[in-house]
């Protein structure tokens, strides 16, 4: 089963159980710190996995994220305030690249929301 | 049972993930847009015996906090014991901006599932953790790591997998 926070994804790729909670991404079980709601979560996953019977089986955990709802906004945002930043990087990236694989390192990360 | 699960729907409320990403790459000068994995038909394999009695395996796509791991994007097997204080996600795409990963329980549950083991609930824990590298290529995840990944936890006898991607 998979423990996550993107709905959109794992519903394009189709997994058997779907845990999902309605958190930034990088903390997929639960707001950092707060081992109760942690414990919570995977109680709910450890449910879903005894009682789904059939593929894409989803539930929403309790998650809920302590901040402000506008977190969800700026995630991988692109407007005029950082669109030429966003060129320059990609330009570096490539130049990156080139080298990784010049020394053999054929794997590169995914461009990281920054 | 009827499954109930498949009424959650997603909420408009959800982050557009695919369409932020499509977009930020095209920013950054990419004509050409991620590909995310997409199965036609998605396995299921209900579970085999009783939770109590189960042993499960966490898959993590952070790396190691370790040289290697910082530095070779890779399958690894981390021992739970002691659980590692942190695991390598810099390069991961987590929402930076707004959160951190610096409680490696907000994404390896290790520390909770410890604590069902020791009151029964679930049979046991599989001594070591495995890392799955985010990748570009669906051929090396579904040929290599997969692959490997499976052996790993065959030969421990899991019965369960929870992949926690980040």
């Amino acid at each position: 089963m998979v423990m996550g926070s993107a709905m959109d994804i794992i519903v394009h790729c189709g997994v058997p159980r779907y845990l999902h909670s309605d958190l930034p991404l990088g903390n997929p079980c639960g707001v950092p710190f707060d081992s109760t709601m942690q414990e919570q979560i995977l109680n709910q996953a450890l449910l879903l996995l005894e009682e789904a019977n059939s593929a894409n089986s989803i539930v929403r955990s309790v998650a809920k994220w302590p901040g402000a709802p506008s977190w969800r906004d700026d995630y991988s945002k692109v407007d005029e305030s950082n669109r030429e930043a966003l060129r320059l990087k990609g330009l570096q990236r490539r130049d990156q690249q080139e080298t990784d694989r010049a020394k053999g390192i054929t794997r590169s990360a995914m461009i990281r929301d920054s | 049972m009827a499954n109930d699960y498949n009424n959650a729907h997603a909420h408009d409320y959800d982050v557009q993930y695919m369409e932020r990403t499509r977009n930020y790459y095209r920013a950054q000068g990419y004509s050409a847009d991620y590909q995310w994995a997409h199965n036609k038909d998605t396995p299921f394999q209900p579970l085999n015996r009783r939770l109590c009695d189960s042993k499960v395996a966490i898959i993590s796509t952070s790396m190691p906090d370790t040289k290697l791991g910082r530095e070779q994007r890779a399958v690894y097997s981390t021992p739970i014991d002691p659980i590692p204080a942190s695991a390598y996600t810099a390069e991961l795409s987590w929402h930076h901006s707004v959160t951190h990963t610096d409680d490696v329980g907000s994404f390896l549950p290790i520390a909770a599932l410890k604590k069902l083991s020791a009151s029964g609930v679930i049979g046991s824990i599989a001594s070591s953790f495995f890392s799955l590298p985010t990748e570009y290529s669906q051929r090396n995840t579904l040929n290599k790591d997969g692959p490997d990944i499976l052996k790993r936890c065959q030969s421990e006898n899991v019965d369960i997998a929870i992949l926690v991607p980040l």
